[in-house]
């Protein structure tokens, strides 16, 4: 290398701020802006949906508490990950995550799959006081969720942010999303949940979560979200459909 | 010849002292919050919910660490460095007075709102919209200061140091700017969603998470080495050509190597593969760096045997070598899939963190004070030893417990027995990780104990005192110096 030509750089401080600002342009560029092309990247598959208005709620609490700093939302194909914790996570079932939650860490297992493993009564049991059920633990008490009612006043502007950044919110979804909270978390046979359903699906769970009739606590949000993580996916008709392409293929 | 050229220039020495003081006081209050959460790993009696559970803590001892003490000691040491090295006073005095104010004001908006529970959820990125959008101001000013001095220069040729602090400070604002585009919920609210999501979001997460360590902890800090180990050494750098061949490879290839921590997810194999190849080329650079620092010291090994202060800067190098050898070593995708998720990552960051970014900031902070302060050289040099056995005996504890946890319990996790069942659930092998959580809190106490010494130390130089038996360069007892504070003790006559 000629080493005067780079005494020009060094006697030209702005030229020498723009070519790094090139240099280091480049990989960003070409690593990134592919993945825009979302239809490469984000394979389609049965069943995914935006998070019910009580989900959400559940999905701003954990990150509000800092859970991705010790529990994963990413399944390797890897024999012993998918064995311990279920079908490894497909790029579909984070794209309405803003933003995902796959973290790098693992103080505490992946949460990814952790939807119906457990009871509703057990995961109260478990905020409330993780040794009571795990003797082992080391996670935090959150006993405090469930003192605390969700907030659900303003929940139609979160749902039209969402929409803004792409999540396919319906304006009939961010009309009543207060109201499909409160149904979710009472799960009062008085109060009428079809109009949840109709807007999210008949898979939607709608019950007292925390074992705390007539309030929608944070502890309800935090366990709709939880019991729902996972679930989504109809994993027998992606197999359908690969069981066709295969078939196709030979 | 006139002689007002051969004056020194009149530097702001003001605002750098004001950030070295800072520097030593976030470095206390970050490390402080690290032990605590690791005796909270240890003993999880110690969370008290909701403000200070280890979910709310951590991003407060990350950020207290990484942007605070690191932050303050890139301001501190730039400042200092662009002035010394173009000859010139520091540009716009009140611009350079907003960038400390502004910054110590986003590091309390940060801190407060991480426990209250205000974040984005993304590591090291936790900040919401509104403090994101004060930084960037805070940033734009910090660019235009040392731009402003820089274009203002009386030295033609721009030393080394400067170019790796102008790639830090660009790089760092495109990195914030593009990691944290995002929606506010309300005008008047903390809350806002990030804009990308999923597969999108991860890789934009990590291409800004692996530079922040790659261009604030990395370029940054490089800035430094290329200017105070020189200096201390007395000794001009190894080789101008492969400061040439480092810089430009380092933040050419840096900016790739984001995707390895991704490797197995969702993320695209092709980009996986694409950052585990520049996370492997990244060595190359790192060392190069490493030799033009260490090989500094031809002709004057010597000096390494006496000066505590150049002790802190090559041992720091000699981490710098290590963890940058480590690191390419886990990009790797069968190794990855091992050290993944567990302490090894966690020992790996803080091998790198403890032992290359503190120490070169301890060695340069020694360095600087006594000169900041007008003083021949430190309170006491035996105290700079100390800390220098002290802190490393902390790293040793420190990354040899999250080693050991971390292969451990990667290694427990895809354990099978010989029925072909997993051999452990996973709560056992968090039960065969505490004794390791207790080691780790011991180290993270003596590193912790450490910088308290060096606090001290600084407080003690800054007063002006001399430690008993501490000797100047001929071997002559050194004496106190006298300040302003204590003639105004003297009885009037």
């Amino acid at each position: 290398m000629n080493l005067n030509k780079h005494a020009f750089l060094e006697k030209n401080s702005i030229v020498l701020l723009l070519m790094i600002i090139v240099v280091v342009l480049i990989g960003g560029i070409i690593e990134i802006l592919p993945l825009f092309r979302k239809e490469t990247v984000i394979e389609p598959v049965e069943g995914m949906r935006p998070y019910t208005p009580l989900e959400l709620v559940g999905f701003n609490i954990y990150i509000r508490e800092g859970c991705y700093n010790c529990h994963s939302q990413q399944i390797r194909p890897l024999r012993d990950e998918v064995e311990r914790y279920g079908h490894y996570s497909l790029a579909a079932e984070s794209m309405y995550d803003h933003p995902f939650q796959w973290s790098s860490k693992r103080t505490g297992p992946d949460l990814a799959r952790v939807g119906g493993k457990y009871s509703d009564a057990w995961h109260v049991a478990h905020m409330v006081e993780p040794t009571s059920v795990i003797p082992e633990s080391i996670m935090p008490s959150y006993e405090f969720l469930k003192h605390r009612a969700a907030k659900v006043e303003n929940l139609s502007k979160h749902l039209v942010a969402l929409r803004r950044v792409g999540v396919p919110y319906t304006d009939d979804m961010i009309a009543n999303a207060t109201n499909d909270a409160i149904v979710q978390g009472t799960g009062e046979p008085a109060t009428d949940p079809s109009g949840l359903m109709s807007r999210y699906g008949d898979k939607v769970i709608a019950r007292d979560f925390d074992g705390q009739a007539n309030v929608v606590s944070e502890m309800d949000a935090m366990i709709a979200y939880l019991q729902v993580l996972g679930t989504m996916v109809d994993f027998k008709a992606t197999q359908e459909v690969e069981k066709e392409a295969e078939v196709k293929s030979k | 010849m006139n002689t007002a050229t051969l004056e020194k220039p009149d530097y702001n020495y003001d605002i750098v002292k004001l950030f070295t003081l800072a520097t030593c006081f976030w470095g206390i209050v970050g490390m402080l919050g690290g032990v605590f959460i690791a005796l909270q790993l240890a003993f999880p009696a110690l969370n008290i919910e909701p403000y200070l559970n280890f979910g709310r803590l951590r991003p407060l001892h990350t950020s207290g660490v990484v942007f605070a003490f690191g932050g303050n000691a890139l301001f501190a040491t730039s400042y200092y460095i662009v002035q010394r090295t173009c000859q010139v006073r520091l540009w716009c005095d009140k611009l350079a007075s907003f960038t400390f104010w502004g910054y110590q004001s986003f590091i309390v908006m940060a801190a407060l709102g991480y426990v209250l529970g205000i974040t984005q959820g993304k590591e090291y990125a936790e900040p919401e919209w509104y403090a994101d959008i004060w930084l960037t101001v805070v940033w734009v000013s910090y660019l235009l200061v040392f731009m402003g001095t820089v274009i203002k220069r009386k030295e033609p040729h721009l030393y080394v140091a400067n170019w790796f602090f102008l790639a830090f400070i660009i790089t760092v604002a495109v990195l914030h700017l593009g990691n944290n585009i995002s929606i506010p919920v309300e005008l008047f609210g903390t809350k806002s969603y990030a804009a990308p999501s999923g597969v999108q979001g991860a890789l934009i997460q990590w291409w800004y998470g692996h530079n922040a360590v790659g261009f604030f902890l990395t370029a940054g800090f490089l800035g430094m080495m290329y200017y105070f180990v020189p200096k201390r050494a007395e000794r001009p750098i190894y080789s101008y050509r492969l400061s040439i061949v480092h810089f430009w490879s380092l933040i050419f290839i840096y900016i790739w190597a984001g995707p390895h921590h991704l490797h197995y997810t969702a993320l695209p194999e092709w980009a996986q593969t694409l950052g585990m190849t520049f996370s492997i080329m990244l060595w190359m650079p790192s060392w190069g760096g490493m030799i033009n620092g260490v090989m500094t010291l031809s002709g004057v090994w010597h000096k390494l045997r006496k000066d505590p202060v150049l002790q802190f800067l090559i041992v720091s190098l000699a981490f710098y070598g290590m963890s940058t050898f480590e690191g390419p070593l886990m990009s790797i995708r069968a190794v990855n899939s091992l050290s993944h998720y567990t302490d090894w990552t966690i020992g790996h960051v803080h091998s790198g963190a403890l032992g290359w970014v503190g120490f070169i900031t301890f060695g340069c902070l020694y360095y600087m004070v006594p000169k900041l302060w007008n003083r021949t050289e430190l309170y006491s040099l035996k105290l700079v030893s100390l800390h220098l056995w002290v802190a490393t005996a902390g790293i040793v504890l420190y990354i040899a417990a999250m080693w050991v946890s971390g292969i451990m319990q990667g290694l427990m996790w895809r354990s099978y027995n010989d029925m072909g069942f997993l051999n452990y659930s996973f709560v056992e092998t968090v039960m065969a990780m505490h004794p390791f959580y207790i080691i780790r809190s011991v180290g993270g106490v003596l590193y912790l104990a450490g910088a308290i010494i060096m606090c001290y130390n600084i407080y003690r130089t800054i007063k002006g005192d001399v430690a008993v038996g501490e000797v100047d360069k001929d071997g002559n007892p050194r004496e106190a110096v006298t300040t302003g504070r204590t003639m105004t003790l003297q009885p009037a006559e």
